[in-house]
């Protein structure tokens, strides 16, 4: 089973194109990965379909960088 | 042109311009999600008038305004065709009266119905169209959304609005594959201008250059146009169809 970091980075390399070693925790989707305000809504749109949860739009608009997803994503599992 | 394989939902898509709206896009192949609000009866038979062409359609009800209906009726869209190709917000309502006349009420009805039922179904659209990477929206605007009308303060207010936000949401999605443009009908004749006094339709005819009053089937075709691949390279764009009264 991959770990959520694991499966968040794939979803990342599929979507904005970038290289794996790019996309480390603090990496802003924005500043670093290049990725567009649209591009971001459909990252956030495929973390839902991976993990299978609804993210709402309050809670998306916090979602920034590589760390505040798996964080999210953890905190969210675990309930 | 053709629609073939494609899906369409239409809003209002039970009486008016909405039901031949439903009924053209079925006649060129697309498989039609009939949206109605109140008109159950006259949305099935726009769904029988359709199957007994050979076409495909459901009917749905949904409030347009209303966030999880409109959310369901996406949902059923997709869960019955497997995709949305096209959505044609249609759904509107009157509610007429003088400024100085106007209830609140009136305003909030049109406004609900007429402005945030479009952001409301673009928006529960757009996460269907973003994965398939294509799509497009087809709002039906007015005629006095770009001249203005006595009377209709808040229609014309819902429908400018909508030229307003069809630009805008064409921008952000352009990048996506999915196009956004408006027709802006001009006098058709349908229930809803049926109520108009004599006086005003036989002056209304006088400012018509094609000298006619339009049919739901030009506004009709048009929409057909603008949902087929032909259109592709439209985006952004109000097409007027109103037989030269307005330019």
């Amino acid at each position: 089973m991959s770990t959520v970091l694991e499966r968040v980075t794939k979803v990342i390399v599929d979507r904005l194109g970038v290289d794996e070693s790019e996309v480390k925790m603090e990496a802003s989707f924005r500043e670093d990965l290049g990725a567009d305000s649209l591009d971001v809504v459909e990252l956030v749109m495929e973390l839902e379909d991976e993990f299978d949860m609804e993210i709402s739009d309050e809670e998306a608009e916090n979602i920034s960088t590589v760390g505040s997803a798996v964080t999210y994503i953890e905190s969210k599992l675990g309930e | 042109m053709t629609l073939q394989g494609k899906t369409a939902i239409v809003t209002g898509g039970s009486r008016g311009i909405g039901s031949s709206i439903a009924k053209y896009l079925a006649a060129k192949g697309a498989q039609v999600v009939v949206n109605y609000s109140g008109s159950q009866q006259k949305a099935e038979q726009v769904v029988a008038d359709i199957e007994a062409a050979g076409g495909k359609a459901i009917a749905v009800k949904a409030s347009v305004s209303n966030h999880d209906e409109v959310t369901a009726l996406i949902k059923e869209t997709v869960d019955t065709f497997g995709r949305v190709d096209i959505l044609v917000n249609n759904a509107g309502i009157t509610r007429d009266n003088l400024l100085m006349r106007m209830k609140d009420s009136e305003w909030d009805e049109v406004i609900d119905t007429n402005l945030k039922g479009v952001f409301m179904t673009m928006k529960a659209v757009t996460r269907q169209m973003m994965k398939q990477r294509s799509g497009r929206i087809i709002n039906i605007s007015s005629i006095v959304g770009a001249s203005g009308n006595p009377g209709q303060v808040n229609y014309v207010a819902a429908k400018a609005g909508v030229i307003g936000m069809t630009k805008t949401v064409a921008l952000e999605l352009a990048s996506r594959g999915i196009t956004v443009n408006a027709i802006a009908p001009g006098f058709i004749e349908t229930e809803m201008t049926e109520q108009l006094p004599e006086d005003i339709k036989s002056a209304m005819l006088s400012q018509i250059p094609l000298s006619h009053f339009g049919k739901p089937e030009d506004i009709a075709a048009a929409v057909a146009f603008l949902a087929s691949d032909d259109a592709s390279y439209i985006t952004g764009q109000t097409l007027h169809v109103n037989g030269g009264m307005y330019m």
